[in-house]
């Protein structure tokens, strides 16, 4: 059964089950095989709900066998990243610190989905508090890149894209502060989603940095993509971020036509840091878009370099406040000591990792007295004129284009004992957060054999023209088919 | 502006973190080279730039205000590392 699942997206699982051709017990059976199979090589998963899962399924199937129309996810399996609270299914945020907290409510997202009739396969490996670009920093495990096994996944959803790229689910969703669904899904080939902030509810989502954090969708084809923004986007007066504006039908964009769009290339993506090699993958992914009848012109986004400081002081302050709350007393780890003063240093000593407290010591330090105006206030002015550089050249433009990220997947431990090389290497998401603006990864190519992303910019809530432009370079193009090798030979040789 | 041992270790305080000399030290020399690319930040004039704090800025989101159920003592609890009987135990709170 596992073949049938492979590979197939999740409108053509949906057409398998409208047809009677597999039960959602099958299908949910089948991934649960396949992450046995893979998994422990992959280690995407902290989670698995095998139980639960069936559980779902079986009822799916009822609804089926009652002759009940089937809603486009309607048993299909998926994942969610483990900063997503599930009610009384633990969510760890890959930390210590969170090693045994089980969430007494859903997040929206984990409602909007299983509302939508999906499966919950299990919950899914990151860098700690989503604070990496590797999935290196979690507590639990080491996610390895489908396409080498040598190579990280990208982060700090590494566990989403991988479970994507190796089968292990039908779609899953991340979370995005600075790159970490588009970063993660160009390092392992899939499409990844960072919607507009506001466009999806942060309800229960554990907080990084709230002005930017994001959740989306990872999926292998665009429509996937669409679909799944559909069951998702929208208000929630719950998440007072939320925008209060009427999610559309996002498949509607799903159009094989792109001529006279206008697409805009931001010269300052395409310099120093960016591997030669992407950069030519890109440059040819602009000339079949050109082909297609866009219209492609140069442009500048001229405080590109000020980006990686500016997002690094906004994004630990929110953070060093937003962690503060773990301290010992209602939920998560705690370290014995005999005041309370004491208890709550040696816990959060203990309950953090090194990542994590680097960022909260930058964070502290950026608030603190004497200290706010000459960065955090600076890094927030900056964040203006990063914001109006978007704005003035969406006026020319529907959409902007470059790599995703400047460099293909790297081997591990290359980039983690230099925690500046690892943030440098952020510079062409992170502009995308400070402005809050949307963007997607879709897969464009092959560099050394590891899957290179293309990025594509738009204006606030123009996941539409987003998806126009994925959908016509997907339909064009065949990247999006191929598949990592992962025989029992790669599984087993390839790790440790 | 470069960082000292004493800066790094007030900022531990203020963050509540117990630091190992070992991490004094590294945090000391990574504050410093992260700080010191963030300099880069002064050579833009932003004196008459107004600051962002949300990019999709929402003011004053307000809703009726309604009695609903909340979770009980026992959920509230459940993740809780010492609870008794509807409460949060700490260890002493000393004033020193």
């Amino acid at each position: 059964m596992e073949s049938v699942t492979i590979g197939k997206s999740v409108s053509e699982l949906h057409e398998l089950l409208l047809h009677k051709e597999i039960s959602s017990t099958e299908l949910t059976k089948a991934y649960i095989d396949r992450i046995k199979s893979v998994d422990p090589a992959l280690q995407a998963y902290l989670t698995v709900l095998e139980e639960e899962a069936l559980a779902q399924a079986a009822d799916v199937d009822e609804k089926i066998s009652q002759g009940q129309a089937l809603k486009p996810l309607e048993g299909i399996p998926m994942a969610l990243k483990d900063n997503m609270c599930t009610e009384g299914i633990r969510t760890s945020c890959a930390s210590k610190m969170l090693e045994n907290f089980y969430p007494p409510y859903n997040a929206t997202v984990t409602e909007r989905l299983r509302a939508a009739g999906t499966i919950l396969l299990g919950k899914l490996n990151m860098d700690e508090f989503a604070m990496g670009s590797s999935t290196e920093n979690s507590y639990f495990a080491k996610t390895r890149n489908p396409w080498n096994l040598e190579c990280v996944p990208g982060g700090s959803s590494g566990g989403s894209a991988v479970a994507v790229a190796g089968d292990e689910a039908a779609f899953t969703l991340g979370s995005d502060t600075g790159g970490s669904i588009r970063q993660p899904a160009a390092f392992c080939g899939v499409v990844g989603m960072k919607p507009t902030y506001g466009a999806v509810s942060r309800l229960g989502l554990i907080a990084f940095a709230s002005s930017l954090d994001q959740i989306g969708p990872f999926t292998k084809t665009v429509r996937d993509n669409a679909l799944v923004m559909n069951a998702i986007a929208g208000h929630d007066p719950l998440d007072s971020t939320s925008v209060p504006i009427e999610a559309p039908d996002y498949t509607k964009f799903l159009v094989n036509d792109i001529k006279g769009l206008k697409i805009g290339i931001p010269r300052e993506y395409f310099g120093a840091g960016i591997d030669p090699e992407v950069a030519k993958g890109i440059q040819a992914g602009i000339q079949t878009l050109i082909d297609l009848g866009a219209e492609v012109a140069e442009c500048s986004l001229p405080h590109t370099e000020y980006a990686i400081p500016a997002y690094y002081l906004i994004a630990t302050a929110e953070a060093s406040s937003n962690l503060a709350r773990y301290d010992g007393v209602r939920y998560g780890y705690r370290a014995d000591a005999d005041d309370v003063l004491g208890m709550f240093k040696k816990t959060r000593a203990e309950g953090f990792g090194q990542e994590v407290k680097r960022r909260i010591m930058l964070g502290t330090y950026a608030l603190s007295s004497g200290y706010y105006d000459a960065y955090y206030l600076k890094a927030q002015k900056v964040r203006t004129l990063i914001k109006q550089d978007f704005d003035k050249a969406f006026e020319k433009f529907d959409v902007l284009l470059s790599p995703t990220a400047p460099t293909s997947a790297f081997k591990f431990g290359e980039k983690s004992a230099d925690p500046l090389a690892m943030y440098l290497s952020d510079i062409t998401t992170v502009p995308i957060n400070l402005a809050g603006i949307p963007a997607i990864s879709i897969p464009a190519g092959f560099v050394n054999g590891l899957p290179i992303g293309m990025q594509l910019m738009g204006k606030a809530f123009g996941e539409g023209s987003l998806y126009r432009v994925a959908y016509t370079f997907e339909q064009n193009t065949n990247y999006h088919t191929l598949k990592p090798n992962l025989s029992r030979e790669v599984l087993t040789g390839g790790s440790r | 502006m470069s960082i000292s041992r004493e800066d790094v270790e007030y900022v531990a305080a203020l963050a509540r973190l117990e630091l190992t000399e070992q991490e004094t030290q590294e945090y000391t020399e990574q504050l410093n080279s992260i700080l010191g690319y963030a300099a880069m930040l002064e050579k833009l004039d932003t004196s008459d730039v107004v600051p962002t704090a949300h990019a999709v800025p929402l003011h004053n989101v307000l809703r009726e205000d309604q009695v609903k159920p909340s979770i009980n003592h026992d959920k509230a609890l459940r993740n809780a590392p010492d609870g008794e009987e509807g409460f949060f135990r700490v260890p002493k709170i000393s004033l020193t």
